[in-house]
C-alpha cells in the first residue's frame, strides 16, 4: 500500500493524542485533512464543553497549520443532541445510568463524521484513540487493546462493525501516552492544556443531576428507599438523581454504611444496602455487537469491563433468552450498572460487548 | 508537498488577492518615506504629499471634496463611524431617535444599530426586502419620520449580490432632509460612485475588497453632515478620526482604486459574461438548485445558490477538497451555521438558507476555472446528496 496516494481525515479536538494521531500518519506519507466536530453544548456553556471549546477548536486549527493539512469543522449539533444527550436524558428516565460516549462513538464519530470523510473521498477515519486494529489470517479486522494497558480505550470502541475498522485508524495504539507526549514536543505541536476529566463533554464539569434537572421533560417522582428485604428507610427524591454504588447523600441514617443496591423501576424504590450486597455476579447483556460478526463458541471464558475503568473480571459468557447473553463472574464484582457497557475480551482481543440490561445476583 | 492542490479562487466577496501595482506602491513608505504626515521636518512632508495625493484620488473617484474623505481601518469601522458618529450627533442636535435599516445589511451596520437600540435609545426600523434581496426606495419614503437620525441602506448586497436603487433612496432622502448612509464595500471595484449623482451623505469602503490591502478604508462624509467624532486624540482627518494615518496602506488603497478604475469596464464585460453562464449551467444542470438574489441588478462577479438537501459547511470543505475556494453566505460567518439572516430575509425556507454557496469572480477567473467548477459542483452535490 502506497499511503501517498491515499487521504486520512483525522478526527482532531485540539488535545494532544488526535494531534500526535494526525502528525504521524503525515509523516508516513498519507494526504491528511483534520475534521473537528461542533458537537452540542447547553446555550452559555460552550466555553466549558471539554470536547469543543472555541479554545480547542482555535488549538486544532493551530495544529493543522503546523502539519500543513486542510482543517474543516463540521457541526454536528443536531445529530449530537438527536442521538446522544436525548439517550442520556431518557436512558436516566427509564432508571438506568447510560454511557452517552459509546453512543457519540456509534452515531457521531463512526456516523456522521465517517460519512463526511467518506464524502471529502477518504480511505480511513483516524482518531486518537488508544487501541489497536489487526487484520487476522482469516480476512477479519480484530480490535485490540492498546499497548498501553493504562490507556486502553477500546471500551469505548466495543460497537464497532468490520465495515467501520476496515476504514478506521488508530495511530496511537503502539504508544504510550508518555511516548505520545514526547511525540507532540518532537513535531512541536500546540496542544490545548485540558484536565483529562473522564467527565461528559456536554456537563461542562457541572454534576449530571442539575443537568437532568433542567432537562427532563418532568421531574421524576419521588419514593421510597428500601433495604433488600423491602423494609422502609426514607423517601427519595427521584430515582435518576442517584447512581448505583453511591453512599453519600441517601438522607437515611442506618448506623452503618449503606450503599445503592439497585433501582427497582416498576415500584419506583431505591433499593439500598451493605457493601458486600452491591457485589453482583451474574447479569444480562443486551444488544451485543460482535467485533467479528459472530459470537465465539459459547459458553466462553472471557474477562469482562463493566465500566470504562473497571479491571478486567475473569468471567463465562453464556448465550440468554432474546439475543441477550448471560455474563457469570468468577468473583463478585461490585455497583454492576444497567445502561453502562459490558465489554468483552479474551487476552488483549477486544471480542465486542453490550450493555447490561439486568443484574441477576 | 501532499496536501498542496491546485487551488481556484473563487471567493472574491470575501477577499481580493493585491494588485501588483497596489503592492509597489506601498513599499517606499514602509522603508525610506517613513515620516509622520504630522511631522514639520521632510520627512513629514513627503509623508503628507502622499497622503494627500491618495486623498485626491479617492475624492476624484467618489466626485467629492478631498475634505470629505475621513480615512478609516476598513469598511466595518467605516460602517461603525458613519451610524455611530452620525446618529449620535443627530440625536444631540435636534432629538432624533429613529434609525432605518435594511434586512439585508452587513453585521458592521445591523450589530451596530441594534447598539444603537439597546444602549443609546434609538428605535432600528428594518425595511423588508422582495424575494430577490432589494429595497424598495417607496418602503423607505414611507417610512421616514422627521425623527430619523439616519438611513443606511447597502449598495450591493455581500451575500446575494443584489444591487439596490441607491440614486433613488438618495433622492428620497435628500427631499426629506435625512442623512443617507450607504455601505459600498463590495460596489466599489464594479459600480459608479458618484456621491453626488447618487445622494449619498455617507459611504463606507474598504481596500481589500477591490484587490488593496487589508485593514484600510474610507468613510465618505459630505460637509455639513451632522457627525461626532469616536476616536479622539492628535485631531487627524479633520478631527473625525484622530491616530496617525496609516500611510503605507493609504497609498496602496489609491494605486488600488486607479487600478480597479483602469479595468472596470473590461472586467464588467468579461465577468457578467463569466457570471452569467455559471447561473445559468449551475442552474440547468444541477437539479433543486436556486439562485438567490437578483437574476440581473446584481454585482458582475457575483452568483450564489441554495441547493436542497446539501449542508454548505460541507459543500464548501468539500468543493475546497477539490480544489475551488468558495464560500457559504458570507465569510465573516465562518463557524456559525445558523442560517444567514439575509437568506431568510427573502423568504427562503430554512431547510434551504442552510445550502447556500456563493461563488464571487474576480480579475484572474478564468473561462477554465469555471469549467471545472461547475463539473466539480455537480459531482460534489450529487455526492452530498446520496
Amino acid at each position: 500500500m502506497n499511503p501517498s496516494s491515499k487521504i486520512v481525515v483525522v478526527g482532531m479536538s485540539g488535545g494532544v493524542d488526535s494531534s500526535v494521531a494526525a502528525a504521524l500518519l503525515k509523516e508516513e506519507g498519507y494526504r491528511v485533512i483534520g475534521v473537528m466536530m461542533n458537537l452540542w453544548s447547553e446555550s452559555g456553556k460552550e466555553n466549558a464543553n471539554r470536547c469543543c471549546t472555541p479554545d480547542s477548536m482555535r488549538v486544532a486549527k493551530r495544529v493543522a497549520a503546523v502539519l500543513d493539512i486542510p482543517f474543516y469543522t463540521l457541526d454536528v449539533r443536531e445529530q449530537f443532541y438527536n442521538r446522544v444527550v436525548s439517550f442520556f436524558i431518557e436512558g436516566y428516565q427509564q432508571g438506568i445510568t447510560p454511557n452517552p460516549c459509546i453512543q457519540c462513538n456509534r452515531y457521531i464519530r463512526w456516523g456522521a463524521l465517517l460519512d463526511f470523510a467518506l464524502s471529502l473521498g477518504a480511505a480511513y477515519l483516524a482518531t486518537g484513540h488508544y487501541a489497536r486494529k489487526v487484520l487476522d489470517e482469516h480476512g477479519k479486522y480484530q480490535l485490540l487493546r492498546a499497548k498501553d494497558q493504562k490507556k486502553d480505550q477500546s471500551y469505548v470502541l466495543h460497537l464497532l462493525t468490520q465495515a467501520d475498522l476496515a476504514r478506521t485508524l488508530f495511530p496511537l495504539g503502539e504508544l504510550t501516552k508518555e511516548e505520545v507526549r514526547q511525540l507532540a514536543i518532537k513535531f512541536r505541536l500546540p496542544v490545548a492544556h485540558r484536565n483529562e476529566s473522564q467527565d461528559l463533554c456536554f456537563l461542562a464539569g457541572e454534576d449530571y443531576r442539575d443537568f437532568l434537572r433542567r432537562h427532563l421533560e418532568e421531574l421524576p417522582p419521588p419514593g421510597p428507599i428500601l433495604d433488600t428485604q423491602g423494609n422502609y428507610l426514607g423517601q427519595h427524591g427521584g430515582l435518576p438523581f442517584y447512581t448505583i454504588g453511591q453512599r453519600k447523600g441517601l438522607g437515611i441514617s442506618t448506623g452503618k454504611p449503606t450503599y445503592v443496591v439497585s433501582k427497582d423501576v416498576a415500584r419506583q424504590a431505591l433499593i439500598v444496602g451493605s457493601k458486600e450486597e452491591t457485589r453482583k455476579s451474574a447479569f444480562i447483556v443486551a444488544r451485543v455487537n460482535w467485533i467479528s460478526g459472530f459470537p465465539p463458541p459459547l459458553p466462553a471464558e472471557a474477562t469482562v469491563k463493566v465500566r470504562y475503568l473497571s479491571p478486567l473480571l475473569p468471567a463465562r459468557i453464556h448465550p440468554a433468552e432474546n439475543d441477550c447473553y448471560q455474563v457469570t463472574l468468577a468473583e463478585p464484582y461490585s455497583d454492576i450498572t444497567p445502561g453502562q457497557a459490558a465489554v468483552f475480551y479474551q487476552g488483549e482481543l477486544c471480542l465486542g460487548g453490550g450493555t447490561i440490561h439486568r443484574v441477576l445476583s | 508537498m501532499a496536501n498542496k492542490v491546485n487551488q481556484v479562487y473563487l471567493d472574491y466577496a470575501a477577499t481580493t488577492p493585491m494588485a501588483e501595482e497596489a503592492f509597489e506602491a506601498m513599499l517606499p513608505y514602509f522603508r525610506e518615506e517613513f515620516g509622520n504626515p504630522s511631522s514639520l521636518h521632510r520627512f513629514g512632508q513627503r509623508a503628507e504629499a502622499a497622503l494627500e495625493e491618495a486623498r485626491e484620488t479617492v475624492a476624484r473617484h467618489l466626485n467629492c471634496d478631498v475634505e470629505e474623505v475621513i480615512f478609516t481601518s476598513g469598511g466595518t469601522e467605516s460602517d461603525n463611524l458613519a451610524l455611530r458618529g452620525c446618529a449620535l450627533a443627530r440625536q444631540r442636535q435636534n432629538g432624533a431617535n429613529h434609525i432605518l435599516i435594511s434586512a439585508v445589511e452587513h453585521h458592521a451596520v445591523s450589530h451596530t444599530a441594534e447598539q444603537l437600540a439597546h444602549h443609546f435609545g434609538f428605535e432600528v426600523e428594518t425595511l423588508p426586502v422582495d424575494s430577490q434581496g432589494m429595497v424598495s426606495p417607496e418602503e423607505v419614503r414611507k417610512r421616514i419620520r422627521p425623527e430619523t437620525a439616519l438611513v443606511s441602506i447597502i449598495y450591493a448586497n455581500n451575500e446575494i449580490g443584489t444591487i439596490n436603487r441607491i440614486d433613488e433612496i438618495g433622492k428620497i432622502c435628500r427631499e426629506e432632509g435625512i442623512p443617507f448612509h450607504t455601505d459600498a464595500v463590495q460596489a466599489t471595484a464594479y459600480l459608479p460612485l458618484d456621491v453626488n449623482r447618487l445622494n449619498i451623505d455617507l459611504l463606507s469602503l474598504g481596500a481589500h475588497k477591490f484587490y488593496g490591502p487589508k485593514g484600510i478604508g474610507v468613510l465618505y462624509l459630505r460637509k455639513d453632515t451632522p457627525f461626532i467624532s469616536l476616536q479622539t486624540g492628535g485631531g487627524q482627518e479633520w478631527g473625525r478620526r484622530s491616530g496617525t494615518p496609516n500611510v503605507p496602506y493609504i497609498v496602496g488603497m489609491s494605486a488600488a482604486l486607479k487600478f480597479v478604475k483602469a479595468h472596470q469596464d473590461l472586467w464588467k464585460n468579461t465577468l457578467v459574461r463569466l457570471r452569467d453562464r455559471l447561473i445559468e449551467e449551475v442552474l440547468a444542470e444541477i437539479p433543486n438548485s436556486q439562485l438567490t438574489g437578483h437574476r440581473t441588478q446584481r454585482l458582475p462577479n457575483h452568483a450564489s445558490f441554495v441547493f436542497e438537501g446539501v449542508e454548505s459547511q460541507r459543500l464548501v470543505a468539500l468543493l475546497d477538497n477539490e480544489g475551488f475556494a468558495c464560500s457559504s453566505a458570507s465569510a465573516c460567518k465562518t463557524g456559525n451555521p445558523s442560517p444567514s439572516a439575509v437568506l431568510l430575509a427573502l423568504g427562503l425556507p430554512r431547510e434551504l438558507a442552510m445550502g447556500s454557496l456563493r461563488v464571487t469572480l474576480g480579475k484572474d477567473t478564468s473561462e477554465e476555472d469555471l469549467d471545472g467548477f461547475i463539473r466539480c459542483l455537480k459531482s460534489v452535490i450529487a455526492r452530498l446528496r446520496r
